[in-house]
């Protein structure tokens, strides 16, 4: 088992999906037991994985390569490396977490489970797939179940929302299979094999042609400033657990691509865009940082901080460092299960309350006291309190933009301060504050809930205390990108 | 070759066209006319046994038609089609009646007039050939004689087709007067020279409307929408693929045989027509609200994808036009299969009719999704092989506005492919009973979603085979 273990992981929940699908009317109260023991069998695999991960090589891990379709050079190739088992781990965990946070969903749960388990799938496929044509099907595998997820159980725009999402993502990533296809007719030995390709040094022409194509597919993704639009939509209208998805995973695979992608296989157009990226992601951080500022409706400010943070991943990209890039991929990681607990924390409040306008609440911190604690906790985090990942994370990128630009690390610097800004406001408005008397009797967060946060706020701490613990796995392969650009290892 | 000694090699042919004749005279007999449609189907699997892999490439009937491995391909799939097509007609009310068995014996009929225009390697055959095909066309749309939709969109097309085949055949005669010849191939050898390259490009010019009429290229589409909508849903369904396909068929064999020279000058002509075709199928197919004329302007812009692999014409596009069009034939055929189904429950063919199909009948409302992501090139599905395929030879030329202009297609297509989608799942159903499912129908579903399904996760020996037609 042990031999084909990234497939497991990838397949497991494809499995679980049609299980579900098999399950009797008559049983239906089993589905989300099935569905969720899936994501924690998925999980396991995850953890046996972490086991054979070699901290010591940059080279791939557990790689599996079977021919698919030889005419053209596909190859069935999976592997793992620093900079994608992360991501895998993250995707383990929110899968669970998330998993288990819909256990609020009554409406079409077979249909909503198998979608689920597609989506993990997909999600699995595209951080493991180093095949590019297989890792664009992983990548679209994605969209499908998520239109439906945020389509079907989303809010009141939520058919709105879900085309939005899907036709954005999907213009930009056929401008990727453009791309992807322009490196294949580029290569002499026309592969799709991402060890190749980073093998292949590319006509500079070429790398910035197809650096633009990808910049399409992938920044759409983060979302980067101005492809964020999709963004606030998708989040606002998708349910709960899907919005922590979402957040946590589906935006790390836009920086995932360039990380993967982009960068290793057009170290040349990444030099020559190097300035245009930063201003993206400056614009990104302080433009989100203002306009998460102004939101009265709780969920949204949480869609465009989001913006604002992922800016960062970008800055630390762009900074063509050592520390930059580990910056950028510890960001990554905590944001994912930062954003992804506070969308976990939004969805709480509004079950009980049915609204999401923060002025409406007030004193919340007096009635929900358990509630106001993790609140409390995991925007601190966000905010970046050092003694939490978020701190870690962003410290090291502007560690690494300082380096390259001071200037660019004092205007991110703005969007910390932003950050501060807006979730101290939210949690003033929020919990503090004279009380409400609407909201007496609310109900306090209850253990199926605190469940959920309880893996993630031990994981920002850990993180924030010994960042090594992540850290690590991401050395070697930073070290070799920062060779790349030849910049000092860290 | 000449006759005597090409009827060798014509057997499946002959197969066919006898079979037609013995459905013909069965009709007289036979009061269960469904029995005609069974008989059919028995005749086209014989015919399809009966094929045999040609060794070598052979002119038959003195340079009339070529019996080669292009042949070969377009022989199955001209038999899927018209397979599917008879299995969709047995479960169909709208061509059932004392007629029915006329019916059976006209696709018989057409399946020998498509795999006769496949394999026409001289203008007069091809021009006979295409004639067939089309009035068959004509005979099939109108069928429903009380169906005054029916006939008015039989004539339009008769009408329509007619000027085509005329300015079509008005092409032919500048080449056969230029060249001496109407063997495409020595056409081409004599009006290789730089001389000829004015009449050459005229005479290809006009000889594209009538091929493009057939594959619903534009500015020649007009008819197509009409048509489609009012023809009974098999013979939409068949006609969105087969005549299409040899048009295809014909193009090719033209493009490469008798212009290999003018390729810079029609290139552009080509690839300018691909533009357009996908553009206005797509654009135009945003605001309907029935759904075979959906679905007839989603086919026209797959028709202009298709287009994109002509342009490019190596062994890439090549390859790109084949895999294309055996994926698309089971895509579209199965998408048919589900409006079948709901039509012959409805009784229309509004789009409001799939309102909540997912609540009411899952399976068909999954089948379709499938289908329609097809269509619309998502993986890992069939039509993504071929729109992968279509991609490469644009990029391969370094057609990189050609390419563009389909990647920005295929993002707008998705957006009208998952409006059905989004009816089907994502709102309340109107009506309450699920859609029959009568056996036929679920073969044909079967037949094609396992296509869809399988081509696209294995495209391996598809594209082996295509590779092997084209030898390569």
């Amino acid at each position: 088992m042990s031999s084909h273990i990234l497939s497991w992981i990838t397949f497991t929940p494809l499995i679980g999906a049609f299980l579900v699908l098999l399950i009797p009317k008559s049983y239906k109260a089993y589905v989300k037991w099935v569905a969720t023991l899936t994501t924690v069998i998925t999980g396991l695999f995850t953890l046996k994985a972490l086991t054979l991960f070699s901290l010591a090589t940059s080279k791939l891990q557990m790689v599996e390569k079977v021919a698919w379709i030889p005419q053209f050079n596909v190859q069935y190739f999976l592997g793992t490396d620093g900079v994608s088992f992360p991501m895998v781990f993250l995707t383990a965990l929110i899968c669970i977490v998330a998993c288990l946070a819909s256990f609020g969903i009554r409406e079409r749960e077979k249909e909503y489970y198998f979608l689920y388990l597609l989506l993990e799938t997909g999600m699995m496929g595209s951080f493991l797939a180093l095949d590019l044509v297989l890792f664009y099907v992983f990548w679209e595998i994605v969209l499908v179940p998520m239109y439906f997820l945020i389509g079907i159980w989303g809010g009141p725009r939520k058919e709105y929302a879900a085309i939005k999402f899907f036709l954005y993502t999907l213009a930009g990533s056929l401008f990727m299979l453009l791309g992807i296809l322009a490196l294949y007719f580029g290569s002499a030995q026309h592969t799709f094999d991402w060890l190749a390709l980073t093998q292949t040094k590319f006509d500079p022409a070429l790398q910035r042609i197809v650096f633009l194509a990808f910049f399409a597919g992938f920044a759409i993704k983060v979302p980067a400033f101005p492809f964020h639009t999709w963004l606030p939509d998708a989040h606002v209208e998708a349910p709960t657990p899907i919005s922590v998805i979402l957040a946590a995973v589906l935006l790390k695979m836009g920086t995932y691509g360039f990380l993967r992608f982009s960068y290793p296989i057009l170290p040349s157009a990444a030099v020559w865009f190097q300035p245009a990226m930063a201003v993206i992601a400056l614009i990104g951080i302080i433009y989100g940082g203002f306009v998460s500022f102004a939101q009265t409706d709780f969920k949204k400010m949480v869609a465009y901080s989001s913006v604002s943070h992922m800016g960062f991943v970008l800055l630390g990209l762009a900074a063509l460092t050592g520390n930059g890039f580990s910056g950028a991929m510890l960001q990554m990681f905590s944001h994912g299960i930062i954003t992804g607990g506070l969308f976990l924390l939004v969805g709480v409040v509004y079950d009980r309350a049915h609204t999401r306008d923060m002025g409406a609440f007030g004193g919340l911190g007096a009635q929900m006291p358990l509630y106001a604690g993790l609140l409390t906790f995991f925007s601190l985090a966000s905010l970046g309190l050092p003694g939490l990942s978020g701190f870690v994370s962003e410290f090291l990128v502007l560690l690494g933009t300082y380096i390259t630009s001071k200037t660019w690390a004092a205007l991110a610097l703005i969007g910390v301060i932003l950050a501060a800004a807006y979730l101290l406001t939210m949690i003033r408005k929020v919990l503090l504050g004279p009380a409400n008397p609407k909201w007496n009797g609310i109900a306090e967060i209850n253990l199926r809930e605190i469940l959920t946060l309880v893996p993630l706020a031990l994981l920002i701490l850990a993180v924030g205390i010994y960042p090594k613990i992540v850290l690590d796995y991401m050395t070697p392969a930073v070290q070799s990108m920062a060779a790349l650009f030849g910049g000092t290892p860290s | 070759m000449n006759a005597l000694e090409s009827l060798r090699f014509f057997v499946p042919e002959a197969v066919l066209l006898a079979g037609g004749f013995l459905a013909l005279f069965l009709d007289f007999f036979l009061r269960n006319k469904k029995w005609i449609g069974g008989f059919a189907l028995a005749v086209l699997v014989v015919t399809a046994c009966l094929c045999v892999w040609p060794d070598k490439n052979s002119i038959l009937f003195s340079g009339f038609f070529a019996l080669d491995r292009f042949t070969y391909f377009f022989r199955f799939l001209a038999l899927s089609v018209v397979a599917v097509t008879i299995l969709l007609s047995l479960a169909s009310p709208e061509t059932s009646g004392k007629n029915e068995g006329e019916y059976y014996v006209l696709f018989l009929f057409m399946a020998f007039a498509l795999i006769l225009a496949a394999a026409a390697v001289n203008l007069l055959a091809i021009y006979m050939a295409i004639e067939f095909v089309s009035i068959l066309s004509y005979l099939l749309t109108g069928f429903v004689k009380k169906n005054p939709e029916a006939k008015e969109a039989a004539v339009k097309y008769l009408l329509f087709g007619s000027v085509c085949s005329g300015i079509m055949l008005f092409g032919m005669s500048l080449l056969y007067g230029a060249s001496g010849s109407l063997d495409i191939a020595a056409i081409g050898a004599r009006l290789g020279s730089p001389a000829w390259t004015g009449l050459a490009l005229t005479g290809l010019l006009l000889m594209l409307a009538g091929i493009g009429f057939k594959i619903s290229m534009a500015p020649f589409h007009l008819w197509a929408p009409d048509v489609y909508q009012a023809a009974p849903t098999p013979v939409t369904a068949f006609l969105t693929v087969a005549p299409k396909a040899v048009g295809f068929a014909v193009l090719i064999r033209l493009l490469s045989a008798s212009f290999p020279a003018l390729a810079w000058k029609w290139q552009a002509v080509i690839m300018g027509l691909s533009m357009l075709t996908m553009t206005v199928g797509n654009l135009t197919a945003i605001s309907q609200v029935n759904i075979k004329r959906f679905l007839a302007y989603s086919s026209i812009a797959q028709a202009g994808y298709i287009l994109m692999g002509v342009t490019v014409l190596n062994v890439t596009g090549l390859s790109a036009v084949l895999i294309y069009f055996a994926v698309y034939a089971f895509t579209n055929l199965g998408a048919f299969t589900v409006v079948s189904m709901v039509s012959n429950q409805c009784g229309n063919d509004d789009l409001s009719s799939y309102a909540g199909l997912a609540r009411r009948s899952p399976v068909p409302a999954a089948c379709m999704t499938v289908f329609l992501l097809s269509l619309a090139g998502l993986p890992p599905l069939a039509g993504f092989v071929g729109k992968l395929f279509v991609f490469s030879a644009a990029i391969e030329a370094h057609y990189v506005l050609l390419a563009t202009v389909a990647a920005l297609n295929s993002a707008a297509a998705a957006y009208y492919y998952f409006k059905i989608v989004r009816l089907m799942y994502l709102t309340g159903p109107i009506e309450k009973t699920p859609v029959a499912s009568p056996w036929p129908i679920r073969l044909a579903l079967a037949f094609t979603l396992a296509g869809t399904l399988g081509l696209g996760l294995f495209p391996a020996p598809l594209i082996g085979f295509v590779r092997l037609v084209l030898g390569q």
